[in-house]
């Protein structure tokens, strides 16, 4: 390759049966069908947060208890749901995608030790 | 209230003790930047710190190159005079980090090498591409810097109580100068290890003074509520939203756009995933990022309003550093002149911090990137003279800093971050997205959107209100202000993700499918990433 930065294809490694094969395929499906749905949720939240937080200031400003509001309590649960996502990717990502990545990525090392 | 009297006497200081601890730091830091930098041998160790950080030091290293000035004082200040306005901005700077998780920064760390362009070049052509993702690069870290830069010679009033501009532009350039003496001597790692020192003084002082403003209120947010909207001229309209954005909600929503998808364009932050051994560290950095930067957030919605409650708005208002001065006078209300120094010196620290990680990645962009890559084409490439480059650029980034910073003394350090983090979200953002989920993305749309999304955020901030025509603005003497907003992003981020979209489907050229198929592959699985550096 003309290109010194990234990974040499020297390696004789066919990428491209390795990207279509049907594990690789299923580790893509399997990584998006978690990522997409997540960052859509939490973008959509976010924003319809914003969207009250600047039109619907009354809204926001009504008392729950006490000088507790319901724009401070919203605002806390955004907390709440970047924690939670936080947590529920990384034990999705260690428990289901990490073993199929680590299986593919050792087969690759093996070929390449091979050629 | 007993409000008054302690505000007036907050503004009382002591320069020599602050000077005192601000020295002990720094010493203590220039030692460890010495011990660290023993290895710094190879270009991996220069930029990535060899790899070698675990991913809990990366998580600290992270909340202390994010959490700077603007989060901290600026947050708090805003709080205390605001109210909840002040809070938003803490949400979009914590959101934004799930963008990071699931979408960029263990895919980053599997195909990159150094810097942010090593990535977006990967599969398309390389010298159109890196340099647009060069020029972005220093773009964003020069407004970031001249921030960090102006926020220093404005605290300095405060903390130090040199008024004069002469005082200030001598502190920003003292700044400047020990910044660059970090990063040449330190390299990534020492300045990674002044960014985890600084991270756990700075959580550290921000839990003890949440502590002790609850205690004082029987540990019940409610009371120290209501004491914050007896003492505000506002009223109970510090409870809700509106206040600082009501008059201008399109502009509120589209700051809360650049916030979110900002942090994942930062190029000082990206750079930060390389210095760690695999992507599963990269993926326990910003879990540890996520928590401390949540944590410390929550913490600064107590403080501002504690600000409020026992130093008072109008009185922070009054002080020298205005806004930006609510968290030290909160210090020096709870506990006197030495947990004031105390928290000074920490703000001072984080400055510091913030900094050396912006010019390492400038630098870093612009020897490995544009010098390597573009002038010399990659050919013959020798890593020892490009780190050499590299520590050239650090002087000259440093020399630009303190200039820039002198010349930006006054300005909003706000609005600065935000015009950064507008940048980020519509120059990069759009084409790391396109390159590691779009096949067909290509050249042409990743030239077209880094610079159409660059030019439309500085050019629309050009020709707003913050740049020209009122009393607050940069150049009040001119008015060029025809764009109604103070934030582009709500224009220029959807126009950077719209012309890498034209610009991709208008190309005729196709791009190598090999290429694409091994960027996949290596993304997902790590195949053929930079293991950590032995020594």
């Amino acid at each position: 390759m003309t290109d010194p930065t990234t990974g040499d294809s020297s390696r004789g490694i066919d990428y491209i049966a390795v990207d279509e094969s049907e594990r690789f395929q299923g580790l893509r499906r399997l990584q998006r069908s978690f990522i997409f749905p997540m960052a859509a949720f939490f973008l959509l939240w976010y924003f319809v947060y914003v969207l009250l937080a600047a039109f619907a200031t009354d809204f926001m400003s009504q008392r729950v208890w006490g000088d507790i509001t319901i724009g401070l309590l919203m605002g806390l649960g955004q907390f709440v749901t970047t924690f939670v996502i936080t947590m529920a990717y990384v034990s999705f990502a260690n428990r289901r995608l990490d073993p199929i990545a680590a299986e593919i990525r050792d087969e690759l090392e093996k070929a390449e030790a091979r050629s | 209230m007993t409000t008054i009297p302690m505000a007036a006497e907050a503004v009382k200081n002591d320069p020599v003790l602050n000077i005192a601890i601000f020295g002990a730091f720094v010493a203590v830091t220039l030692f460890i930047v010495i011990r660290a930098s023993r290895n710094n041998k190879t270009a991996a160790d220069y930029y990535a710190a060899g790899r070698s950080f675990s991913g809990t030091q990366n998580g600290f290293a992270i909340a202390g190159d994010y959490l700077s000035a603007a989060s901290f004082l600026g947050i708090c200040g805003a709080i205390a005079i605001n109210g909840y306005d002040g809070f938003l901005y803490s949400i979009g700077f914590l959101v934004a980090w799930l963008v990071a998780l699931l979408l960029v920064a263990e895919m980053m760390r599997n195909t990159g090498k150094f810097t942010m362009a090593d990535v977006l070049s990967f599969r398309l052509k390389q010298r159109p591409v890196r340099m647009a993702a060069a020029l972005t690069t220093l773009a964003v870290c020069f407004f970031y810097l001249l921030a960090q830069m102006s926020g220093a010679g404005g605290l300095v009033s405060l903390l130090l109580g040199i008024d004069d501009k002469l005082g200030q532009s001598l502190v920003i350039a003292i700044v400047g100068v020990l910044m660059i003496v970090y990063v040449l001597i330190g390299g990534m790692k020492g300045t990674t290890w002044v960014q985890i020192v600084k991270a756990v003084l700075l959580i550290a002082g921000a839990v003890a003074m949440t502590v002790w403003v609850l205690a004082l209120h029987g540990f019940n947010l409610n009371t120290l509520l209501e004491t914050a909207v007896e003492n505000s001229p506002n009223g109970d309209k510090i409870l809700g939203p509106g206040l600082q954005y009501g008059a201008n909600p399109l502009d509120f929503l589209s700051l809360g756009m650049a916030l979110v998808l900002g942090t994942a364009g930062l190029p000082h932050v990206l750079m930060r995933f390389y210095t760690v051994p695999t992507a599963k560290e990269a993926r326990k950095s910003v879990v540890w990022a996520i928590w401390l930067i949540g944590g410390f957030y929550l913490l600064t919605l107590v403080l501002g309003y504690g600000a409020g409650a026992l130093v008072g708005p109008e009185a922070i208002a009054a002080a020298p550093g205005g806004v930006n001065s609510a968290a030290p006078l909160l210090a020096q209300a709870l506990g006197g002149s030495l947990l004031m120094g105390f928290i000074s010196a920490v703000a001072f620290a984080t400055i510091l911090a913030v900094v050396a990680g912006l010019t390492i990645t400038a630098a870093a962009s612009f020897a490995h990137d544009i010098y390597a890559n573009v002038i010399k084409r990659g050919q013959n490439a020798d890593p020892a003279g490009e780190v050499k480059v590299a520590r050239r650029t650090v002087i000259v980034i440093g020399i630009l800093a303190i200039i820039g910073g002198i010349g930006a003394q006054g300005q909003n350090i706000a609005f600065l971050v935000a015009l950064a983090f507008a940048i980020a979200a519509s120059a990069n953002l759009p084409t790391i997205l396109y390159s590691l989920f779009w096949k067909r993305f290509n050249t042409r749309g990743a030239v077209w959107s880094m610079y159409g999304g660059l030019i439309a955020a500085i050019g629309l901030i050009v020709i707003s209100p913050v740049f020209s025509g009122n009393e607050k603005a940069m150049i009040p003497g001119i008015d060029i202000a025809i764009f109604p907003l103070n934030n582009p992003g709500i224009i220029s981020i959807p126009l950077g993700f719209l012309l890498g979209w034209i610009g991709t489907v208008t190309a005729r050229t196709a791009e190598s499918r090999a290429l694409a198929a091994e960027m996949e592959v290596r993304s997902l699985t790590g195949y053929g990433a930079e293991k950590a550096v032995e020594h």
